[in-house]
């Protein structure tokens, strides 16, 4: 019998792994899909919000203040690329105003620091491509950009790293309640553990069922973004909320951590979980309101354009409890990357409270080299790498310039990468311009390598999503 | 951390890839007499993306007679070995600074510097993706650019899928509409968003029309289906302002898209180096010599601009390369300077300067189908040149030859040279 099992490798399963495995505990975590950061976690805004958003006194306002603080740090110590760029959410008109000003005032009172409703004179001194309309904004210096999908496979391969596991493509099926804990089954297999944890996103309501809870249900909000180049990053330092109205949040423009520009997302509550599909008029949407929110925007530059999921919660707020050895991590929309961290501590402490004694890992090393640590070398210092292993000189993909070393390395790194968008995470090779033109034959090649399987066995993300159909002469 | 030095070189003319341009202009300089110069060449082998090229149609007019990508790569990359020329396979440029010194890396060197006298860019282009083109729906495996499933099937030997629609009609695409046919797979439909095709005429006939395969004019792909692997597109007319007709949109089962929607100059390096591009081209604004903002440095073959065919990227990189050896010997005299005007019907013009006095031949690209007229070549009010043409669509590039006594004029007269349709 394991310790615990947590069910779900995005985001927030990471950042429980990672919290407990700073404790002599048997982890266990169960992902349904062939990578880690396969939900929500790899298709959202990126954004440590500073906390003004959430209502005072819910746990969201909570966790999201303790999060955002915690975070620095923490990306810090796990190698994961963090920046406080600060966020200005714009207005555009008088009632907008009004608005922000009581956003201000629930900031104030979540405990969210240096929070200023500005004008459009200061407004333009600090972000000359602002729109047109936009006449005031809610300056908060504390909100920040981070890679989520990097945070998650830090946090997991921190945990592995750690001694916990990870079992992919593991789909739950069943749960059933035994002596002295639970027994998690998919159609294959079955992991007994004291502790479940539910970390399930859009299927958390499912998944806490089969656990006899029935409690809340989750409904994914489908949200649509597209992504410009890198030649578009710099157009705006801040990140650049709209004042939520009677329309709803609105979207923002972000530079990314990566340096490349993110437009986005829409919000519009569907039925189907698996549905990620983009839409023309979704697309507009976005289009539109960046638009507004910021001028000279160079649509000729998007290089994709993607869906993510929300897991929206029908209590309005985070659902978090714990009943018998069973935790459920539900509802965590947004601020749920900012809360994070904070949700890996609360979990512990929900499992402390349940009586369990949890005695320190004194042989845990919560540092993790970052995965582009490499590409941060400087000339001399990759000279030094490279003379060790030539690898590291040869490019695979020329937009983002990563080497087939930094590729082997990935392969070969927890939490380890089976398909062609599992490397593109990890790497950036394929993320740039040219979106895997030129590198993707390359690395199913060095991935087929490494794994010790054929060619036409990669995928482009697990499943049945094959990148090729065989030889050619043979199908 | 440890570190290791980075080995500094010099050389009187660096060469930024190794295909049909980088390898021309080379043989040029060569042939001029120059002998201290390096090919950089990213991938294993000399020859760029002809080596997956396998079809015939190569070579008509560089070398009177067809030949495929390979052996027309072949005939330079036999020059280049027995003139001697030297060259660096799977060598990467990752900079260049505005003094000329290139930054590369390979396996053997690891990064090192070169101070150049002169440098020519020959980097080529990419394709466009699907991203750019943010078609709605899903993202599954099974979509992918007409040359990135050449280099699967020519180059690895595998088939990316069995039933395939094809967006775009330029030339790669309209090739592997017969490759993958031949290869056994059926291709459904190639739809081409603009009311023509992109690609040339030949290609039309022989890939599409001899294979029976729909070419679907003002249509495009309005949704991707298949949330693990492609399972289908919805495709659709547009109106005249290239929007989708819902009535007219039509699901066609499929596995496999391929994207031939246009080519883009590979100019990261270009850029980096502070050189401006032009608009239009999306290469950098050159002279008649090729050469770019940036004394020194020049551009030939599709860095440039798109060129139809590999024969006119051979002649363009000689011009950069004989160009580069009389900048390296002091023995060019620059004195004039006239601008080359396209009036929007000629999208564009290569070169888009021109600062010597000598005759110089400017390639163009028209922006639509044009029937019967006259291509103008004017400064003010005065034609230096005209010449009827019967037809003229984008997909193929024209040529106008301009005179010395043109230039000379065009420069007293204003330093505007007109090219126009009318």
């Amino acid at each position: 019998m394991k310790d615990v099992v947590i069910i779900g490798a995005g985001v927030i399963g990471g950042a429980v792994a990672r919290e407990l495995s700073k404790y002599k505990l048997d982890i266990c975590i169960l992902e349904k899909c062939a990578d880690v950061a396969m939900g929500a976690t790899r298709a959202n805004s990126a954004i440590v919000h500073a906390g003004f958003d959430a209502k005072e006194g819910s746990l969201k306002a909570k966790l999201n203040v303790m999060g955002s603080e915690m975070m620095e740090n923490y990306a810090h110590e796990l190698g994961v690329k963090y920046k406080r760029n600060g966020s200005l959410v714009v207005g555009f008109s008088d009632e907008d105003k009004n608005t922000l000003e009581e956003l201000r005032a629930r900031g104030e009172a979540n405990g969210v620091r240096g929070l200023r409703v500005i004008s459009r004179e200061e407004i333009l001194k600090i972000e000359p491509s602002i729109g047109e309309g936009v006449t005031c904004a809610l300056h908060a210096p504390t909100g920040a950009i981070i890679c989520p999908y990097e945070l998650c496979m830090a946090t997991v391969g921190n945990a592995m790293d750690n001694g916990a596991e990870l079992k992919l493509n593991f789909e739950v099926k069943a749960i059933e309640k035994i002596d002295g804990g639970y027994k998690v089954s998919s159609e294959k297999e079955s992991v007994c553990a004291r502790y479940v944890i539910n970390c399930a996103g859009v299927y958390s309501d499912a998944v806490a069922k089969m656990a006899g809870d029935d409690s809340f249900t989750v409904i994914p909000r489908r949200g649509e973004y597209m992504l410009l180049d890198k030649e578009c990053g710099s157009l705006v330092s801040h990140t650049i909320f709209r004042c939520p109205s009677k329309m709803g949040k609105g979207i923002l423009v972000s530079p990314t951590v990566d340096g490349n520009l993110l437009l986005g997302p829409t919000a519009e509550n569907i039925d189907d979980k698996e549905d990620k599909s983009t839409t023309a008029a979704g697309l507009a949407k976005v289009r539109m309101q960046a638009n507004e929110q910021v001028a000279g925007i160079n649509f000729g530059k998007i290089i994709t354009s993607f869906t993510g999921l929300r897991s929206v919660g029908s209590t309005g707020d985070f659902i978090i409890n714990e009943k018998d050895g069973f935790i459920n991590c539900a509802g965590i929309e947004s601020p749920g990357l900012s809360s994070a961290p904070a949700i890996g501590q609360y979990v512990r402490e929900l499992i402390e409270n349940s009586g369990e004694k949890l005695i320190k890992n004194e042989s845990f090393n919560g540092a993790r080299r970052p995965m582009h640590y490499f590409k941060e070398c400087t000339e001399e210092e990759k000279n030094a790498i490279i003379a060790e292993n030539p690898a590291y000189a040869h490019i695979i993909c020329r937009c983002e310039m990563t080497s087939e070393g930094e590729i082997v390395e990935a392969i070969h790194t927890n939490p380890k990468p089976h398909d062609l968008d599992a490397i593109k995470r990890r790497t950036r090779s394929g993320m740039g311009r040219c979106q895997g033109g030129f590198c993707s034959p390359y690395v199913v090649e060095i991935l087929a390598r490494e794994l010790g399987v054929d060619y036409v066995d990669i995928t482009k993300f697990g499943g049945e999503s094959y990148i090729n159909i065989g030889k050619t002469k043979e199908v | 951390m440890n570190t290791k030095a980075v080995k500094e070189i010099n050389c009187e003319l660096v060469v930024v890839g190794g295909g049909p341009a980088g390898m021309a202009a080379a043989v040029a300089a060569y042939e001029d007499g120059l002998r201290d110069i390096l090919i950089l060449e990213r991938d294993d082998n000399l020859g760029g993306i002809l080596r997956q090229c396998i079809h015939n149609g190569f070579g008509l007019h560089r070398f009177g007679e067809e030949l495929t990508g390979p052996e027309y790569a072949y005939r330079y990359e036999k020059m280049v070995r027995d003139y001697g020329i030297p060259f660096m396979t799977d060598t990467m440029v990752t900079g260049i600074s505005k003094d000329r010194v290139v930054t590369a890396q390979n396996t053997k060197e690891g990064i090192f510097k070169i101070r150049a006298g002169a440098v020519i860019l020959a980097m080529g282009c990419r394709e466009r993706p699907k991203g750019a083109l943010n078609i709605a729906g899903h993202r599954p495996a099974g979509i992918y650019t007409a040359g990135t499933a050449q280099k699967f099937v020519n180059m690895k030997g595998y088939m990316p899928g069995r039933e395939v629609v094809i967006l775009g009609s330029g030339d790669i695409g309209l090739i592997m509409a017969r490759r993958m046919t031949l290869e056994g797979a059926k291709v459904k439909a190639v739809c081409e968003l603009m009311p023509y095709s992109g690609g040339l005429a030949r290609n039309i006939e022989q890939c599409l029309k001899d294979f029976d395969i729909p070419l679907m004019l003002s249509h495009t792909v309005v949704e991707i289906h298949g949330k693990d692997r492609l399972t289908g597109v919805t495709i659709g007319k547009v109106d005249e302002n290239r929007r989708p007709i819902p009535e007219t949109f039509e699901y066609i089962p499929c596995d496999t898209l391929l994207l031939s929607c246009g080519l883009i100059p590979e100019n990261e390096l270009t850029k980096d180096a502070g050189i401006s591009l032009d608009r239009v081209t999306n290469g950098a604004i050159v002279d008649g010599d090729r050469e770019t903002e940036i004394e020194g440095v020049f551009a030939c073959g599709n860095v440039l601009h798109v060129h139809d065919l590999v024969d006119y990227v051979s002649e363009e990189a000689s011009i950069a390369g004989h160009a580069a050896v009389r900048f390296i010997r002091h023995e060019t005299s620059k004195t004039v300077n006239v601008q080359v005007k396209a009036d929007g019907q000629i999208r564009y013009t290569v070169p888009q300067k021109l600062t010597e006095v000598a005759p110089t031949r400017v390639y163009f690209r028209v922006a639509d189908v044009y029937r019967d007229k006259k291509v103008v070549v004017a400064v003010g009010d005065k034609v230096l040149y005209e010449k009827k043409k019967q037809k003229l669509a984008p997909g193929e590039m024209e040529t106008v030859e301009l005179t010395d006594k043109m230039i000379a004029e065009a420069a007293e007269l204003g330093g505007v040279l007109e090219f126009k349709l009318v």
